[in-house]
């Protein structure tokens, strides 16, 4: 939930900018972008969020994430 | 281990000479025993590489035929195997390419049931199934069996691949990457949306490299490596994966 007293961090996301509540979890994120967390893999600074960890795991400022869609073709 | 002979010291020369494996790695590879699970279009690269490579034995598991849309990307097969099983004409493609490989064509689907007989004895497998239900059954096979997982895959200009050792205390397995959510996705995903036949290629020869990385121990170990590639760059990105303890395969405590 975002409200006008939230401050506000900068992250890039997919090599945009992007801006989240400070305090958001990294699944907050996922879903902010319109993810269900349970269907992608999420980088941050080329390291994989353990997904167990996604709903506590706090977004920091200056992160860079990419987000891994799954691809299970052969 | 295997001595090598004359014709085998001339065919493998270009990997001997390599410091990196040499006439010992050259042996390794004819002792080992690796399994393909999927013999489409990671698959079929893999195989051939493999196969000229000299890993010794290599049991392929598939249960479908070989149809003329496989052909835009499955490179062992040609228009006159149209409705043979692949496994067969894999095997058939592999002899004429290397009589030192035994092949063992498994013309069924692996399951989690049938599966551990499957894989029994096996050194290594390479995985490149075109679902997830099959990726994740092959990942808690190979868990239970202590057997190191190359896990390759594609869908329409990306590469996703690791190798997974997930029975070891901080090694992920490849559920630790995907989760859950995917066991009951056994659709066809390169039907659904395609894909570029060279890329298939790319991941299928990389996973052959990955396959053979573990069995002569050359170069740096991939324990917790995952390589995503973008073909509409190109570009890889390699990162870091943990293992989840959370993890319903892997992990050491309950979710």
């Amino acid at each position: 939930m975002t409200h006008e007293h939230d401050v506000m961090i900068t992250i890039t996301v997919n090599d945009e900018n992007h801006e989240v509540p400070e305090g958001s979890t990294v699944a907050y994120l996922c879903r902010d972008i319109g993810l269900d967390p349970e269907k992608v893999a999420v980088e941050r600074n080329l390291e994989i969020v353990p997904r167990s960890t996604l709903e506590e795991a706090l977004v920091r400022a200056g992160d860079r994430f990419e987000i891994v869609h799954f691809v299970g073709g052969g | 281990m295997t001595d090598l002979t004359d014709a085998q010291l001339d065919r493998y020369a270009r990997h001997i000479i390599l410091p990196h494996i040499g006439g010992a790695g050259q042996a390794k590879l004819l002792d080992a025993h690796v399994a393909v699970v999927g013999a489409g279009g990671i698959g079929c690269p893999a195989l051939q590489y493999l196969a000229a490579a000299g890993v010794g034995r290599i049991t392929i598991i598939d249960d479908d035929n070989v149809s003329l849309s496989n052909l835009q990307r499955q490179v062992l097969f040609s228009e006159s195997d149209i409705g043979t099983p692949k496994v067969k004409a894999a095997k058939t493609a592999l002899a004429k390419i290397n009589p030192d490989v035994e092949v063992a064509a498994l013309g069924e689907r692996l399951s989690a049931d049938n599966g551990a007989n499957m894989l029994a004895g096996v050194d290594i497998v390479l995985d490149g199934t075109d679902n997830f239900a099959a990726r994740l059954a092959v990942n808690d096979l190979c868990h239970k069996l202590k057997t190191p997982l190359v896990s390759a895959a594609i869908g329409q200009f990306q590469g996703q691949i690791g190798t997974f050792y997930g029975w070891r205390d901080d090694a992920p397995c490849y559920r630790c990457f995907v989760g859950d959510a995917f066991d009951a996705e056994d659709c066809d995903t390169c039907a659904e949306n395609g894909v570029l036949g060279a890329i298939v290629g790319m991941m299928g020869s990389f996973a052959a490299m990955e396959a053979i990385r573990v069995l002569t121990g050359f170069g740096e170990e991939q324990t917790g490596r995952l390589h995503v590639f973008d073909g509409l760059k190109p570009a890889m990105r390699t990162m870091k994966l943990h293992k989840d303890a959370a993890c319903s395969t892997c992990g050491t405590i309950s979710g």
